[in-house]
C-alpha cells in the first residue's frame, strides 16, 4: 500500500455537486476565479435529483396575494421561530429571482394558462407557491445547473470522496480525499472551500436518503473546529413507502397531498381532522409525521404499519400527468395503481434542519475560508423545514456562498499545507486494510441504523437518548477497529468504513443535542417534555470539538428587528 | 411471485476489472418485492463486501444502477426478482458498451465529454418568458431522461461498432432535441448533429426506445425529427438553391412553435 497522492489547485473548492454546490460553482466562476467541484457520485446523481414536489418562491403567478413577507412568515412559523431570521428573510426575498434565473438557463417548469410558471400548494405554505415540473422538479433543477456549470468551465472531480479538510493554522487550505474508482489519494489546494454535502439520513434504517447521505461535510467541518447547530432537528417526512420491505422509506412526494391526496387510517377515518382540523393533510411535516406515527402506535395503522394516502378520487389522467413518477413507482415496485386505490405510507428519515453554523449573508463558518450551504448548513429552517424550501435554499445560499468564497479567494494568497496532515490522513484511510480482525463495516452500519431508528426517532425521551449515547460509544469503538477486505479498486466496503466515522460523529451530535433540549419543538418531540418551552425558544444547542471531545454549548437565538416581528404578528391572510 | 417464502435465488454476477474476470454465483434469500439491486446489496453485506455497484436513489430517479440482467439492459432498482425466472441463475453483467472499471461499475465518462459538445440553451433575443404548456409538454418528455445510459449501452453503433468518436448516441440526441425544441431557444445545432454527433449513423432500429426506463420515445420523437432538421439544413435541394441565391448564412428550419 502506498500513500502517494496527486495534487490539484483551485481558488475555490466546492465539496458536493447537488443544487447548492453547483449553484455556488456557477456564481464563483462568474467572479473570475478557478473553481473545482468534488462529488462522491457521478455528476447529476446527487440527492437534489430526487427532489420531487417543487421550489418555493413567492412569484405570485397563481395566488396573486403572495409576496416575500408571506413566505418569510410561513417559513418562520413552520420552523417554530428557531430560524435565523435574516436567512429566512433573504431566502424569501431572493427565491423568485433564483427561479427565474433557472428558467433563463433552460429549465422548463409546468405552466399556467397565462404561460407563466405554475405553482402548487404545499404543507405550511399559505399560498400556492411551489414552482414545479410534475413530480420531478429536482431532476430539472440539477440538469439545468449541471449543464450551465459544465459549459461555463467548472472542473468536476466525479466519484471522489473528501476525508479531511486541510488547514494552515486556523485557516482552510484545501482538502484530502480519494478517487472511488481507483482508490488513489488526491490533495486539493484551495484558498476557500464550500461544503455542500447534504444530510445524514443514512444513519437511520428507514430513510429516503441515498448511500451518499452520511453527514460527511458536517463531520469534516466539526473535525476542523467549526460549530454544528440545531442538530436535534431531524425531519421525518410523513410519507415514505412502507411495503414491500425492499422499498421501505422511499419518498412519496408531498405533492400527492398538494394535489388533493387524503390520509386515512385502517378504519377509513380522515385522522388529520383530529390533529390539525384547519390545514388537514397540508399541515407541516412534523405534525403529519407525528399524526401517522400516533395512529399506527394506537392500533389504527394499515396492515404493514402505515396510513392510507389516496389520490384516486382525481381523474386518472390528471394523476398520471401531475404525479408521473409516483404512478410508476407504486405500479412497478408495489403492484399498486394509485389512480385506482390508496398507497400505504409512513414516516421516513428525510432531512437535516441542523448543520454547520454559518453567517447569513456570506455562508461563512467560524473557520476562515470555510463556507457551507444547503442541507449541510443550518439556519433557514429552524425546528422544521417546509416542503419546497429546500430547493430554494440551495439556490439562494449556494449563490451567496459562491460569491463570498470567490471574494475571499481573491483577497487571500494560497495557504501552505504541511505534509504531516496529508500523511496522517492517508494512514487513516489505509489502516482498515491492515487489521487482521474486526467487524465488517456493513454490520456496524446496520447496528448504527437500528440504534438511531429505535432510540433517536420521531418521539424521544431521556432513557432512550441516554441508551443511544452509550450504544454510540460502543459503535465508535467497533468502528475504530473496522476491517476491510479486498483492494482499493472501487471497494464499497472500504468507502463505507470511512463514511461510518462521519455518520457516528453526526449521530452523536444529534443525540447529545436531543438529550439537552428538554421541550418539544418542530421535528424534535420529547415524550417526557411534550410542550413548547419559551426559554428553549430563545436558544440553540451548538456542538463543537474541544480538546478532542464533543462539547455542547448554548447560544441565543438572534433578535429580530421590530419591523419583522410585527410582520410575524400579523395574520397570514389565509384565503 | 414469491409471496413471503424462504426461497433463495442464485445471482451470477460478473467479478473482475479491466484486465478481465469471471462470473461468480451467490445464493440470496428472497424477500417480497425484492429488486435486483436489493439482492446485490445483500451480497455486499453478507458475502462480498468489495462487490462494486453504482447506485444512489434506489427509486428509479437517478439512473445510476444500470446493468445487464439476463442479457437485457435494465435499472437494477426497478427490476423485480419475482419477474425473473428463478429456477436458473440470474446473470448480472456490467453494461457492455463501456469499459469495465470493476464488477458492475463501468467507465461512463465518455458520455460527459459528448455532452460538452452540445451548444447550451440560448434564449432568443428579446424573449418574453411565456410558454404554452402544450409546447412545454413535448420537451418535458426529453427532460425526463435520468442519464442511466441504457440507450447508449444497447445502441449497436456504440455497442457493436464502437464508434464513440463519430457518434453521440441516443442519450445525446434526446438532449439535443430538448434544446432544439425548447420553445424559446434560438440556437441551431444541425451542424453539431451532423458532424460532431454523427446522427446519420443511426438507422432507427428503436433498440434505445425499447430499453428506456422513462418511456421516452427516443427514436420517433427525438431522433427522427432531428434527422429531418439535418436533412432540411444540409440536403434540401430547393433550400440549397434558395440559400445560394440569397446567400443566407444560417436559416433556422421550422421556425414555428410546433412543427419541425
Amino acid at each position: 500500500m502506498n500513500s502517494n497522492y496527486e495534487v490539484h489547485e483551485h481558488d475555490v473548492l466546492i465539496i458536493g455537486a447537488g443544487g447548492a454546490g453547483l449553484r455556488a460553482a456557477i456564481e464563483a466562476l462568474a467572479q473570475g476565479v478557478r473553481v473545482g467541484v468534488v462529488c462522491k457520485s457521478l455528476l447529476g446523481k446527487a440527492h437534489t435529483v430526487m427532489a420531487e414536489g417543487g421550489i418555493a418562491a413567492s412569484m405570485a403567478n397563481v395566488d396573486t396575494s403572495d409576496d416575500w413577507r408571506a413566505h418569510f412568515r410561513d417559513t418562520m412559523r413552520g420552523g417554530k421561530f428557531l430560524n435565523n431570521w435574516r436567512m429566512a428573510q433573504l431566502h424569501a426575498q431572493e427565491a423568485p429571482e433564483r427561479v427565474r434565473e433557472l428558467e433563463q438557463w433552460g429549465a422548463l417548469f409546468d405552466r399556467t394558462d397565462n404561460g407563466d410558471i405554475l405553482q402548487r400548494a404545499f404543507g405550511g405554505h399559505t399560498y400556492k407557491r411551489l414552482c414545479h415540473v410534475g413530480d420531478r422538479t429536482g431532476l430539472e433543477m440539477i440538469r439545468t445547473l449541471q449543464d450551465r456549470g459544465v459549459h461555463l468551465g467548472i472542473d468536476v472531480y466525479m466519484e471522489c470522496t473528501i476525508t479531511r479538510l486541510l488547514q494552515d493554522g486556523d485557516r482552510i487550505a484545501g482538502a484530502f480525499g480519494y478517487w472511488r474508482e481507483q482508490g488513489r489519494f488526491v490533495v486539493f489546494r484551495a484558498k476557500s472551500v464550500i461544503i455542500c454535502t447534504g444530510g445524514i439520513g443514512k444513519a437511520w434504517k428507514i430513510t429516503s436518503n441515498s448511500w451518499e447521505y452520511t453527514g460527511d461535510g458536517m463531520a469534516l467541518a466539526y473535525d476542523a473546529g467549526a460549530e454544528l447547530m440545531d442538530m436535534e432537528f431531524v425531519q421525518f417526512h410523513p410519507t415514505g413507502m412502507v411495503w414491500p420491505p425492499g422499498v421501505q422509506g422511499i419518498l412519496v412526494t408531498e405533492a400527492v397531498r398538494g394535489e388533493g391526496g387524503v390520509l386515512r387510517n385502517k378504519n377509513g377515518e380522515r385522522f388529520m381532522e383530529r390533529y390539525d382540523p384547519k390545514k388537514l393533510e397540508l399541515s407541516t411535516r412534523d405534525v403529519v409525521a407525528r399524526s401517522i406515527y400516533t395512529e399506527v402506535r394506537e392500533g389504527r395503522g394499515t396492515e404493514h404499519g402505515g396510513a392510507f394516502l389516496d389520490i384516486s378520487h382525481k381523474p386518472a389522467d390528471y394523476v398520471k400527468r401531475k404525479l408521473p413518477s409516483m404512478y410508476h413507482q407504486f405500479l412497478e415496485l408495489a403492484d399498486v395503481d394509485i389512480t385506482k386505490g390508496p398507497m400505504e405510507v409512513g414516516p421516513t428519515c428525510h432531512y437535516m434542519m441542523g448543520g454547520i453554523h454559518v453567517d447569513a449573508e456570506t455562508a461563512q463558518t467560524s473557520i476562515p475560508g470555510l463556507f457551507a450551504a444547503g442541507e449541510a448548513a443550518v439556519g433557514l429552517h429552524g425546528a422544521n423545514r417546509l416542503g419546497g424550501n429546500s430547493l430554494s435554499d440551495l439556490l439562494v445560499f449556494g449563490r451567496r456562498a459562491g460569491l463570498a468564497a470567490a471574494d475571499y479567494a481573491k483577497g487571500n494568497a494560497l495557504p501552505q499545507i504541511d505534509s504531516s496532515q496529508i500523511e496522517e490522513a492517508a494512514q487513516q484511510m489505509l489502516a482498515p486494510f491492515e487489521r487482521p480482525d474486526g467487524d465488517s463495516p456493513y454490520v456496524i452500519h446496520d447496528d448504527l441504523q437500528s440504534v438511531m431508528q429505535s432510540l433517536v426517532g420521531i418521539f424521544r425521551d431521556e432513557p432512550d437518548l441516554r441508551r443511544a449515547l452509550s450504544e454510540l460509544d460502543a459503535l465508535k469503538a467497533r468502528a475504530a477497529r473496522v476491517r476491510v477486505e479486498g483492494s482499493r479498486l472501487f471497494n464499497p466496503g472500504w468507502h463505507l468504513a470511512w463514511d461510518l466515522r462521519s455518520m457516528l460523529t453526526v449521530a452523536e451530535a444529534v443525540t447529545r443535542s436531543a438529550a439537552a433540549r428538554r421541550e418539544s419543538r418542530g421535528a424534535h418531540s420529547r415524550i417526557d417534555y411534550p410542550a413548547l418551552d419559551d426559554a428553549w425558544g430563545k436558544k440553540h444547542n451548538v456542538v463543537v470539538k474541544k480538546a478532542g471531545t464533543m462539547t455542547l454549548v448554548e447560544t441565543p437565538v438572534l433578535e429580530m428587528p421590530d419591523g419583522l416581528k410585527q410582520l410575524l404578528a400579523e395574520d397570514s391572510g389565509t384565503k | 411471485m414469491v409471496e413471503g417464502s424462504f426461497a433463495d435465488a442464485t445471482l451470477r454476477v460478473f467479478r473482475g476489472d479491466k484486465q478481465g474476470g469471471t462470473p461468480a454465483d451467490y445464493r440470496v434469500p428472497l424477500v417480497p418485492g425484492m429488486v435486483v439491486l436489493d439482492a446485490l446489496h445483500s451480497i455486499q453485506s453478507h458475502q462480498a463486501p468489495d462487490l462494486a455497484v453504482r447506485w444512489n436513489c434506489k427509486a428509479g430517479k437517478c439512473g445510476s444502477c444500470s446493468a445487464e440482467v439476463n442479457g437485457r439492459p435494465r435499472l437494477t432498482c426497478k427490476t423485480r426478482m419475482d419477474a425473473l425466472p428463478l429456477d436458473q441463475p440470474i446473470t448480472i453483467f456490467p453494461m457492455k458498451a463501456f469499459p469495465v472499471i470493476k464488477d458492475l461499475v463501468t467507465d461512463v465518462s465518455w458520455n460527459f465529454r459528448v455532452n460538452q459538445k452540445i451548444p447550451p440553451f440560448q434564449p432568443r433575443p428579446g424573449t418574453e418568458w411565456k410558454m404554452d404548456q402544450r409546447d412545454v409538454n413535448r420537451v418535458q418528455e426529453f427532460r425526463k431522461c435520468i442519464e442511466c445510459f441504457l440507450c447508449q449501452d444497447v445502441c449497436h453503433v456504440l455497442r457493436d461498432h464502437g464508434k464513440l468518436e463519430q457518434f453521440g448516441g441516443p442519450r445525446f440526441f434526446v438532449r439535443t432535441a430538448s434544446l432544439e425544441m425548447h420553445p424559446l431557444d434560438g440556437a441551431s445545432r444541425a451542424q453539431v448533429l451532423k458532424n460532431e454527433l454523427g446522427i446519420g449513423l443511426c438507422n432507427i432500429t428503436k433498440c434505445c426506445t425499447e430499453v428506456c426506463p422513462e418511456d421516452i420515445h427516443i427514436t420517433d420523437n427525438a431522433i427522427i425529427p432531428l434527422k429531418e432538421r439535418v436533412v432540411d439544413e444540409f440536403y434540401d435541394p430547393l433550400l440549397m438553391l434558395v440559400r445560394k441565391i440569397r446567400s443566407a448564412k444560417k436559416p433556422r428550419p421550422g421556425g414555428e412553435g410546433h412543427g419541425i
